[in-house]
C-alpha cells in the first residue's frame, strides 16, 4: 500500500470515529428551545415544572402548597436519617454534617463504575454500616430522600460529567430519553419538547427543563411520596411499554441525563404534582 | 258482446291491481333496502365513535377536538369537514393504521401497526371519523 493511501485510510477512519456526546452543548440547546417556546417565561421558573405556563393550574398549586401534602414525609424522613444505625454510626457518617447534599447526585462513581443516585447512596451507606437496604420507590427511602431534598433547597444543581465512562452512561441516558417505545410509541421528548404545553385532555405536558429539580414528589394520582424512577416506571407504563426494575442501569442513566440537563436550576423539592 | 266486453275489463283491472301492487312493493323493497343501508351505517358510526372515546382503545379525544366534546386535547389536529378532507377513505384508514409514514416525526401513535384496534375496529373508526 502507498503511503498516500495510507494517510487516505487514516483519515477516513478519524472521520468516522464516532463523534462524542457534549453534554454542555446539548443542555445549552435545550435551553434555547425553550427559550423560544416560551419566549415570555423566565428558564428559573421551569423548576415550577408544568405550573410554569399554566396561570390556573399554578393557582391550585400554590394554595396546595400552604398545608403541602409532602411535609409529614419530610418529618419522618429527618426522624429516619437521625436516628443512629445499630452499629452507632449514622448517615451522617456517611453525607457529613449537611444533609442537603441533593445537588450532587446522580454522580458518576468512577470505582463503582456506574452512576450512583442519591436513592442508591442511601442504601449503600446503609449495606456498609450493617443494615439492610431500604424499598426503592415509596415508604421510608423516599421519606429520607424528602428530607435530604428539603435540606437542600436553593441548592443550584451541580451534575459533573468528567470521564469518558461518565459521558457514556449519559449518552446512554440520553438515547433512551429520545428512543420510541411502548405500544404507543412515544419517547420522552415527543410529549415534552415536540408537544410541549398541549393539553392531552385536562393534562398538559410539561417541559423537561426543571423536571429533576422537585424530587421526590408527593403526586395526587399516587396519594403518597414516590421517588423519580417510580415515575419513569409510570411513564413507561403509561405508553404500554414494559417498566424498567427502580435504580436499573437504564434508569439510572437516564436520571443523570435528565439531571444534567437542569444543571444550575434551583432545588425546590419535595414538590407536589396532581 | 256484453260478457266479453265485463270480462276483458275484470282482467284489464286485475292486470292494473297486480301491477300497482307489484310496483307498490318494489317501491317497498327500495324503500326498506336504503333504510337497512343507512341503519347499518349508524350503528357502525355508534360504534366507532365508542372506540374513538374509550381510553383503553382509541382515546383519540386524549389530542383532537370533536365538536360538542369534554376536554378534548389539542396535541393534534381538530377532526372536522373530514369527508372534504379525506375524500379516499382507504387513505385515512391508512394514515391511521401507520401516520408515521406521511409523517416520520407524529406522535400518533400507529394504531393498526401496533394492534392498538383489530381491523373491525379501524373499519368503524373510519366511518365515525368521516361523519365528522
Amino acid at each position: 500500500m502507498k503511503w498516500t493511501n495510507l494517510i487516505a485510510l487514516l483519515l477516513t477512519s478519524m472521520m468516522v470515529a464516532p463523534v462524542q456526546a457534549d453534554p454542555e452543548a446539548d443542555r445549552l440547546a435545550l435551553r434555547d428551545f425553550y427559550q423560544q417556546k416560551f419566549p415570555d417565561i423566565d428558564l428559573a421558573e421551569f423548576q415550577n415544572g408544568v405550573y410554569a405556563i399554566d396561570a390556573k393550574m399554578r393557582e391550585q398549586w400554590v394554595e396546595m402548597e400552604d398545608f403541602p401534602p409532602y411535609e409529614i414525609a419530610i418529618d419522618e424522613g429527618e426522624a429516619l436519617y437521625n436516628t443512629p444505625f445499630a452499629n452507632g454510626k449514622s448517615y451522617a457518617d456517611c453525607f457529613g454534617d449537611d444533609p442537603g447534599v441533593k445537588h450532587n447526585y446522580p454522580l458518576f462513581d468512577q470505582a463503582r463504575g456506574g452512576v450512583v443516585t442519591l436513592e442508591v447512596a442511601i442504601n449503600n451507606c446503609r449495606k456498609e454500616n450493617g443494615e439492610e437496604a431500604l424499598p426503592w420507590l415509596v415508604g421510608e427511602l423516599a421519606e429520607i430522600s424528602s428530607y435530604m431534598a428539603y435540606q437542600s433547597r436553593g441548592k443550584s444543581i451541580d451534575i459533573k460529567i468528567e470521564s469518558p465512562e461518565a459521558v457514556a452512561a449519559y449518552a446512554e441516558g440520553q438515547q433512551f430519553y429520545y428512543t420510541r417505545r411502548g405500544q404507543l410509541n412515544f419517547d420522552c421528548s415527543g410529549c415534552h419538547q415536540q408537544q410541549v404545553g398541549q393539553n392531552l385532555r385536562a393534562e398538559r405536558t410539561s417541559p423537561t427543563l426543571g423536571h429533576a429539580t422537585h424530587w421526590p414528589v408527593y403526586r395526587g394520582r399516587w396519594q403518597f411520596v414516590g421517588n423519580i424512577q417510580k415515575r419513569f416506571q409510570e411513564c413507561n407504563i403509561q405508553v404500554r411499554a414494559v417498566p424498567f426494575k427502580a435504580q436499573s442501569e437504564t434508569y439510572r442513566n437516564l436520571e443523570y441525563f435528565l439531571t444534567y440537563m437542569s444543571n444550575g436550576m434551583e432545588l425546590n423539592g419535595p414538590g407536589s404534582r396532581r | 258482446m256484453l260478457r266479453v266486453t265485463e270480462s276483458v275489463n275484470k282482467v284489464l283491472l286485475a292486470v292494473c291491481v297486480a301491477a300497482g301492487l307489484l310496483l307498490a312493493s318494489g317501491l317497498a323493497t327500495a324503500q326498506n333496502a336504503d333504510n337497512s343501508v343507512d341503519a347499518e351505517l349508524a350503528e357502525r358510526i355508534k360504534a366507532g365513535r365508542a372506540v374513538f372515546e374509550n381510553r383503553r382503545k382509541g382515546n383519540c379525544l386524549s389530542c383532537h377536538l370533536v365538536i360538542g366534546s369534554e376536554l378534548p386535547g389539542n396535541a393534534g389536529p381538530p377532526l372536522i369537514g373530514m369527508q372534504a378532507r379525506w375524500p379516499d377513505r382507504k387513505a385515512l384508514k391508512a394514515q391511521v393504521y401507520d401516520p408515521t409514514i406521511a409523517n416520520p416525526n407524529t406522535i400518533m401513535p400507529p394504531y393498526g401497526l401496533h394492534r392498538i384496534l383489530t381491523e373491525e375496529e379501524l373499519d368503524v373508526l373510519v366511518d365515525y371519523v368521516l361523519s365528522l
